[in-house]
Formats: structure tokens, C-alpha cells, sequence
């Protein structure tokens, strides 16, 4: 979920972004010849066969606010657009001991589903250099807002979307408690889980493979 | 049954057709798909009459491939027997699976695609308006990103097929809407970036996927093959990504959110991720590299005898055409072009053929892959040097195989690829 028009802490990564998304839709229209405001074919090539096109087909129907509301369910690293309601470690052990025990074990490293605790090695981050290091929430994992949006849309496994929000978040603080990254009388909601800080937050990096000749 | 009395059984049939006796055509529907069934071969198929037309066709009952299932079944994945496909095309019913929460049951009259965020207009579009929008079709290959992690490690598994190793990858023929031209429809709204694309599955399976490939060449298909996406594939339709892993690739897809930030998933987070052996894991790594493996001869199969044999193999590259490929008989040491069949179409597979006579003593059997960037497949320990051992994700690296003086073949990671 995404608010339109809030401030952004960037705003001169953002301009950038614009600049770039600019070119990009620039670029369609150019295109698709056709779309309002654009003089048709100039600076570039009109693609075959859109020379017709209509600036709109008319084809689909505008999607209502409840409707919107119904499937949006995700949120950020921000926290923009996350749920009322909020659950303690406590609260999160009692939905955890019924609803996830069976498939992550009682301390949540048993499986035989994902290990969801450990923070081992403690020192670097050797994924890459060592094999079979087990990745978990504690360890591989740089937002915790992340637990509550796969938790809340795909958690447990056989009867997804079930939990409410409370019982989300407190799932969240009980598998943060476990993995000692929040302390046990933290409670969790849409202020608090945002803010909390994952050990491996900074370990992820863009994509820098680009074809050509170097192998990365 | 043998094949005389089927025989004679669909000549009664017949008789009965002819008679009149079968009054509706559920009926004659009915006779027409029994007597489709696979058959036993005729002693002279020219001395009787063949089986007649059918309603759905099937193949040759001694042509049966199959899917090799993983385990559990419903959160893990089945690979497509490479090696027992002819062509570029996959037959869909032997596409490669790899499902989070099983495949869903969609009721196509009552599915509908939501595109909202940062757009001018949020809108929704049923099945019908998605195929009422002007049409693309293209061929392209889907491979998981995770396909060929066997491969990744020195001390592989010699008892590989290259079905068993690279059976997460299908090409196919997949036709709908090019997505730019639904969002054009919508309108992109000024600052976005990043698309949140999400199915309709148990898993409500997200991804965060680049404006940029949004708006390139990136399909909202509802074909497969020249028929509806079979269920498995995200039927009534799916996200179609060229040239990207297919984790990002969303099936089912039911909801495209604009948004000027990737929503960090736990699909481009904790998993899909590829650690690097500098302390980093390389995130949104969508593009899948160069590639190429031999599909014949390679294990389980064994060369009866020595002399001319024709090696086979596929390539492909996320990143455009496939412009050559280099086939090796004595374990890297010399590389001879392979003949490249047609089409070569970016983004998809090129199937490459090398004649070769083997004097039947010991072979170390490669292929490497280039594409129009100029990448070159590489080999293992070029690639674990680039990324380390531990990583995880994107293992195009050399398939070598070993042809034994007993015509028996194996893989052959850890005899020097």
C-alpha cells in the first residue's frame, strides 16, 4: 500500500527516480503514438499497426475504494498503509504454539518447514563465501515489516489469510523476541514494527550484472 | 485388448454410426473419445482400417514423458524431461512447475485484474476485457531462478539427467496483452517506479517488479501454446516477464499496485536473494544469464556404439539472442562452433546441434553459450570465483558430461568443468 503525496525522506533520490520514470513513459507515448497531449510521430516512430489506437479502448471499469481496499494488503519497509492493531511476545507465543509449531518446531529452528530463528554467525555475513549456513528471519532477513506482510497474506500454510492483525503482530514480536532482536515486553503495531531494525538490513545490494563480457 | 479385437470392436461401431442407432451427438462424442485411447501397434497398419477422428488427441502410447515431481508436491515443483523433448517448444502439459501454496482453482467468470497505486485511474478488467485489448504473442523460455542448483557444487551427483539438473525451465509460445498497454490505459501517475504485482494463489504469491520492464515487454497472458494457460501456469492468466526468473513472473495474477519503491517482499528478500562472497547478497537479480546444456548424449542414456552421433543441446539468454554456441569433446580444451537452428528469438531457446564422431574412448562432453551482449557461459569455478560457493540463485554455469569407452553417460561437475 502506498500513500499518494507523502513526503519522502529522499527527495532528491526521488526527483531522480521522476526523471527517470519520465523518460520511460515519455518513451510509450512516443510509442504508442497516440495518447492525449502528444504530438502523434514526432521525435520517433509510430509502431505499426497503433497508428489507431484511441487515446483510451474504453475497455475495463474503474475499480471502486472498497474494492481497493479489500485486496490491498501489503506494506512497505515504511510502514505506510500498515493495519490498526498491535500484539505483545506473550500474545505471539500463544498464536505461534497453536498455529505455526507444527511446521517451525517449538523454538522455531526444529522445521521441518523454514527455520525462522538464529542469528548465526553473528560476526559478517558469509552466505556467499560458505555453504549450508541456514538463513533465517534472525539472520537473512532485512525488514521486519516483511514478516507481518507474508505472514498476514500466506501464513499458516493451510489456512491462509486467517489471522487478524493482532494475532499477526504478535507473531511478528514473538518470532523477533525468539530470534533476541526485540525484548520480550516489546509490543508490536503499525508504529513499532517499521521502526525495528533487522541485523542483516544493510547486507543487500542492487544487481549489478549487466551482461557483456565480465561474469559476476 | 489386443489390436485385432479393437479393431473389430470399432468397426461395430461404425456399423452402429451408420445404422443410425446413436440418435445425439453427446453420443457419437462419447464413442469417439473411448476410441482415442492409446492402442497397441498394428502388425500391418496397412492391411486395416486406422482409429477414427477424436475429440481431444493423445500421444503415441509409447511416447509417454512425464514431469519428475519434487517433494512435498504442493510447495515444491516438478521439472520438464528436457531431454525427451525434440524442440524449443515445452507441450504444456510438461512445463515446469514450482508452485509456494499448490495451484489454485479460478473461476474465470468471476476473475478480474486490479491496477491501482499511482495511476490516474484505478480500473479493474475481467478475463474478456483483457482479451478484447489488442493481442501480442511471443515465444519465450521461463526458467526458475533456482534451476540447476545441483549443478553449483564440484562433488555433483554423476546420476543427473539434464532434466533432473535444468528441469526448472519451459519454453513456450505465450500469447495476451502487453501490460504497457493496460497501463497506458490507466495512466501512470508521475513519480512511479515500481509495480507490486501479486496472484490470486494461497500464497498471494508478490513480487516488486521495475516500472522500466513494466512498460518493455512485459505480457499479461492468458495463452499457452495456442490454448487457455493451463493451471498450473496461473490460469486465467499471469504476469509474463521475458527473459526474468520466473519467481517474478506472477501467476494468477489478480492485483499490479504502482508505487515509487519495491514493497520488499519476503520473494526479493529472504528468498530469491543471491549471496555474494563479499559480504552482500545481490537483490533483484531478475535477469537469468547465459545459458546452455547438452541433452544428448547425457545421462541416463548409453551410446550403443562408437561413430557418428549428433550432440544436442539447448541454449538461451534473458538478456537477448543467443548468437553462438561452442561445443567441446575433450573437456574445454578445444571449442567448434555448433549449428544453431532457427528461430533464434531473444529471450528464448535456441536449440544447437554438434556431429560427432566418437572413436569410443573417454569424452568430456560441454557446451558453452554467447549471447548478443557478448557474455560468455562460464565454467564452475569461474562462477564460484565471481560469487563464492555459498551462493544461492542463477546457476548457469558449464554442464559437462562424461562419456565412458562403455557408452554410458554421466554428469561431470568435478572432472574438470
Amino acid at each position: 500500500m502506498i500513500r499518494l503525496g507523502q513526503s519522502h525522506p529522499a527527495e532528491e533520490s526521488k526527483l531522480r527516480r521522476f526523471a527517470l520514470v519520465g523518460l520511460l513513459v515519455g518513451t510509450t507515448l512516443v510509442t504508442y503514438g497516440c495518447m492525449p497531449d502528444t504530438p502523434n510521430g514526432e521525435g520517433g516512430t509510430i509502431a505499426s499497426g497503433t497508428a489507431e489506437w484511441p487515446s483510451s479502448f474504453s475497455i475495463g471499469r474503474d475499480a471502486t475504494a472498497a474494492e481497493i481496499a479489500l485486496l490491498d494488503i501489503d506494506f512497505g519497509p515504511d510502514g505506510a498503509g500498515a493495519p490498526a492493531g498491535s500484539g505483545s511476545v506473550a500474545e505471539g507465543k500463544a498464536v505461534y504454539n497453536v498455529q505455526c509449531v507444527g511446521c517451525h518446531g517449538l523454538t522455531g529452528q526444529e522445521g521441518p518447514n523454514a527455520a525462522l530463528v538464529g542469528r548465526e554467525p553473528r560476526d559478517g555475513f558469509p552466505f556467499g563465501e560458505t555453504r549450508g549456513i541456514r538463513k533465517t528471519i534472525g539472520n537473512y532477513w532485512p525488514y521486519a515489516t516483511t514478516i507481518f506482510d507474508y505472514v498476514n497474506r500466506a501464513m499458516p500454510m493451510t489456512f491462509p489469510g486467517s489471522l487478524t492483525a493482532d494475532e499477526v503482530y504478535a507473531v511478528a514480536a514473538y518470532i523477533l523476541f525468539l530470534n533476541e532482536i526485540i525484548p520480550e515486553d516489546a509490543v508490536m503495531n503499525a508504529q513499532t514494527l517499521p521502526a525495528v531494525v533487522m541485523p542483516a538490513r544493510d547486507r543487500f545490494v542492487p544487481d549489478n550484472r549487466v551482461g557483456g563480457p565480465q561474469v559476476r | 485388448m489386443g489390436s485385432i479385437s479393437r479393431r473389430a470392436m470399432l468397426g461395430a461401431t461404425g456399423g452402429l454410426i451408420a445404422g443410425g442407432l446413436l440418435k445425439t451427438q453427446a453420443d457419437a462424442l462419447t464413442v469417439a473419445e473411448e476410441s482415442a485411447g492409446p492402442q497397441t501397434a498394428q502388425a500391418d497398419p496397412t492391411k486395416m482400417m486406422g482409429a477414427p477422428t477424436s475429440v481431444l488427441g493423445q500421444r503415441a502410447p509409447g511416447e509417454q514423458p512425464r514431469r519428475r515431481m519434487g517433494n512435498p508436491a504442493v510447495t515444491s515443483s516438478s521439472r520438464t524431461p528436457i531431454e525427451e523433448l525434440p524442440g524449443i517448444i515445452t507441450p504444456a502439459d510438461l512445463h515446469f512447475e514450482r508452485h509456494h501454496a499448490g495451484v489454485p482453482a479460478i473461476d474465470p467468470d468471476r476473475y478480474e485484474l486490479l491496477i491501482h497505486g499511482m495511476v490516474d485511474r484505478p480500473m479493474t478488467f475481467t478475463l474478456d476485457d483483457l482479451k478484447r485489448f489488442p493481442a501480442e504473442s511471443r515465444l519465450c523460455f521461463i526458467e526458475c531462478s533456482g534451476n540447476g542448483g545441483a549443478a553449483y557444487n564440484r562433488n555433483a551427483n554423476p546420476e543427473r539427467s539434464p532434466g533432473q539438473i535444468d528441469g526448472l525451465f519451459s519454453t513456450s509460445e505465450w500469447t495476451g496483452v502487453p501490460l504497457a498497454t493496460l497501463l497506458r490505459e490507466v495512466g501512470v501517475g508521475r513519480g512511479a517506479s515500481w509495480v507490486l504485482a501479486e496472484g490470486g494463489d494461497a500464497a498471494v504469491m508478490s513480487r516488486s517488479i521495475p516500472l522500466e520492464k513494466a512498460l518493455d515487454d512485459a505480457m499479461i497472458a492468458y495463452g499457452q501454446n495456442g490454448e487457455a494457460i493451463r493451471p498450473a501456469q496461473g490460469y486465467p492468466a499471469r504476469l509474463l516477464l521475458p527473459g526474468w526468473e520466473g519467481n517474478a513472473q506472477v501467476k494468477w495474477i489478480r492485483r499490479l499496485e504502482l508505487s515509487d519503491r519495491p514493497s520488499m517482499t519476503r520473494d526479493e528478500t529472504s528468498k530469491y536473494t543471491d549471496p555474494l562472497d563479499d559480504g552482500t547478497a545481490r537483490q533483484f537479480s531478475f535477469v537469468m544469464d547465459a545459458k546452455s546444456t547438452i541433452t544428448f548424449p547425457a545421462y541416463p542414456y548409453v551410446l550403443p556404439e562408437r561413430g557418428w552421433w549428433e550432440i544436442r543441446g539447448l541454449a538461451w539468454s534473458g538478456r537477448g539472442r543467443i548468437t553462438r554456441v561452442e561445443v567441446s569433446t575433450d573437456g574445454g580444451r578445444n571449442w567448434a562452433p555448433a549449428q544453431l537452428q532457427e528461430p533464434i528469438l531473444s529471450k528464448c531457446t535456441t536449440r544447437f546441434r554438434h556431429v560427432w564422431n566418437w572413436d569410443g574412448g573417454e569424452a568430456l562432453l560441454m557446451s558453452r553459450a554467447i549471447d548478443e551482449t557478448g557474455y560468455v557461459q562460464p565454467d564452475l569455478e569461474t562462477q564460484i570465483a565471481a560469487r563464492g560457493e555459498g551462493t544461492s540463485y542463477h546457476y548457469n554455469s558449464i554442464r559437462p558430461w562424461r562419456v565412458e569407452p562403455d557408452g554410458r553417460v554421466f554428469f561431470a561437475q568435478g572432472d574438470g568443468g
